[in-house]
């Protein structure tokens, strides 16, 4: 297809190279770390990011205005934090005028569509400092990430120590050293639906894109894609904050990424094509022609 | 003499032709070039008139709200040829887009008349704002007011005449206004290119025009989550301007007691439309927007 993973200036394998950040962090500490560069440099007054709430693994936006904040934010939770929704307050009631945010592709579609169309978003579009976006194949609610993890794997979501998917499975690390895994076609039939219809697997509208698909364990893909995102990871990068390799260099590589990218796009489209005939003469809504 | 006058010299706005002889595709880096001689307004902007039905004022403070932007707007795009206070024009002059503001209140005839009015004389009737997209507040008059305890009936302006374009939101953003300013002058004075995009920017807010004059935080419901699109990204919430949307579980929840019926939120939301060719440009896009109004 070609344009699956969208325009960018530079592709890179890399990794946090604060030990603290690594402790804690899904993959490479790519976001935490980068956020907490922009932080420290003033680049961002704050950043808006999925943090703890008071139910285990359920995140909730949260604006990080400290390093220390942003550190109870690392990892993954595979499910919805409408980070999006704070975006406007995040620049009144918390008086930023640098906002940093990270969310996946559609997040990032939605931060993009409000700097073009800002319909009630007032004096925000200019005040998007840094967008960082994760590769996504689909999210979860909140009820359906707790029901594949007590119901399928039998654990009790107290006792998680990290949920991770990657090899073709969806894996869940106990707080005492056990480990489940569940094939990720059990995960299928509890994925959000909204996600069946987006067009996009590696954030394409972020400054900054990272996951882990094409990495080594322990690392990151990264994707710097807009000028401001270029002009930031290269300051990063100069003040040592990660290490990189060059993505032709790492296994699984690029590869991987187009691959996962494609499947995720073309099954998408598909689905896009199927609403249009979905009842009898009556059509599924599609976005992508008209409101 | 208003401010305007002030602005583009002693010329009163009423007495400008609407068509002026131009120089055929200028470009606006260009005409920035070409502005900085003048101090009299350059030749081929285009003719804007606000037109204010019932509303609160609001649309027009948030258009002011660009502050040296809508100066930019109206030194080297825009006239203001008719508008309430800002323009010393008592009736509805011929204009090329005409920005309404407010729902109309059919009991009031004089209303109804510029209304209809404004459709005959601007080429693009432009719905600025809840009120005149959606009835917005509005919506709930029921008359009984002093001093017209007669005037109850407020209708959005699309099911008096037909609307080119939408804007929603209460009051919509200062950056949208001008985004649409900026893009109307391109589709109306552009080069080919920038007639392109302008046409493709603009295509959405048509598309919102043609979609009816009823909104509510319930289309969240009706035309996304009903419609297996909502991801749960936050934009409504982010969108609303009375903080009736919260998010339970990463789905929107509205408080319909609260909901004022502006349409902000479904115009904002990523899956009531999203247009890959414009937004995915998001960049050169904004360059584009900013270098306009330096």
């Amino acid at each position: 297809m070609g344009t699956e993973l969208g325009k960018y200036k530079a592709c890179v394998s890399a990794r946090s190279t604060s030990k603290e950040i690594l402790k804690k962090s899904q993959d490479g500490g790519i976001v935490t770390q980068l956020f907490a560069y922009a932080l420290e440099e003033g680049i961002i007054d704050g950043a808006i990011v999925a943090g703890p709430s008071d139910e285990p693994y359920r995140p909730r936006p949260f604006i990080a205005t400290s390093v220390e904040e942003l550190m109870t934010a690392r990892g993954t939770r595979y499910n919805i934090s409408p980070n999006v929704s704070w975006i406007k307050e995040a620049t009144r009631s918390f008086g930023l005028d640098k906002v940093g945010i990270v969310g996946t592709p559609c997040q990032m579609q939605a931060v993009r569509k409000g700097q073009l169309y800002p319909f009630g978003w007032r004096d925000v579009d200019s005040k998007i400092a840094l967008a960082i976006g994760i590769f996504c194949m689909e999210n979860f609610s909140y009820q359906s990430i707790k029901q594949l993890v007590e119901d399928h794997a039998g654990v009790k979501m107290e006792s998680v120590k990290k949920m991770d998917i990657g090899k073709g499975k969806f894996w869940v690390y106990t707080e005492r050293g056990a480990t489940v895994q569940l094939p990720l076609k059990v995960t299928h039939k509890y994925e959000q639906p909204g996600c069946h219809v987006c067009l996009d697997y590696v954030a394409n509208l972020s400054d900054v894109s990272t996951g882990s698909v094409g990495s080594p364990d322990g690392w990151s893909t990264v994707f710097v894609r807009t000028k401001n995102g270029d002009d930031i990871w290269s300051k990063a990068i100069a003040a040592g904050c990660f290490e990189t390799k060059p993505i032709e260099q790492v296994k699984p590589g690029l590869e991987l990424v187009s691959k996962l990218a494609n499947e995720k796009i073309s099954k998408n489209q598909k689905t896009v094509e199927e609403r249009a005939t979905f009842g009898v003469n009556k059509a599924l809504r599609n976005p992508y022609i008209k409101p | 003499m208003g401010l305007l006058s002030r602005i583009f010299g002693k010329k009163s706005v009423s007495e400008m032709p609407t068509e002026k002889p131009a120089p055929a595709k200028a470009e606006v880096e260009k005409k920035a070039e070409i502005t900085k001689k003048e101090d009299k307004p350059v030749a081929e902007k285009i003719t804007v008139g606000h037109v204010h039905m019932s509303g609160c004022t609001g649309c027009l403070v948030s258009l002011a709200d660009n502050a040296e932007g809508l100066l930019t707007i109206l030194d080297k795009y825009a006239d203001l040829v008719y508008g309430l206070t800002l323009a010393d024009v008592r009736h509805i002059p011929k204009m090329d887009v005409a920005l309404v503001e407010g729902s109309v209140c059919i009991q009031d005839k004089l209303s109804v008349q510029e209304i209809k009015e404004t459709r005959e004389k601007a080429a693009v009737v432009v719905a600025v704002g809840g009120c005149a997209c959606y009835g917005n507040i509005t919506r709930f008059g029921r008359g009984g007011q002093p001093n017209q305890p007669q005037h109850e009936s407020f209708l959005p302006v699309g099911d008096l005449i037909k609307v080119d374009v939408y804007i929603p939101g209460c009051a919509p953003c200062p950056q949208l206004i001008r985004n649409v300013c900026v893009m109307a002058y391109l589709l109306l004075k552009g080069t080919k290119d920038q007639q392109e995009l302008a046409k493709k920017y603009l295509t959405p807010l048509m598309q919102l025009a043609d979609r009816g004059t009823e909104a509510c935080g319930c289309d969240l419901m009706y035309d996304v989550v009903n419609q297996g699109l909502c991801m749960g990204c936050g934009s409504c919430a982010a969108a609303c301007p009375v903080r009736a949307i919260t998010h339970e579980y990463g789905k929107p929840n509205v408080n319909r007691e609260m909901c004022i019926k502006c349409g902000a939120c479904y115009a904002q939301c990523p899956r009531s439309f999203f247009n890959f060719d414009v937004i995915t440009e998001f960049e050169g896009i904004m360059e584009l927007i900013g270098g306009a109004l330096k």
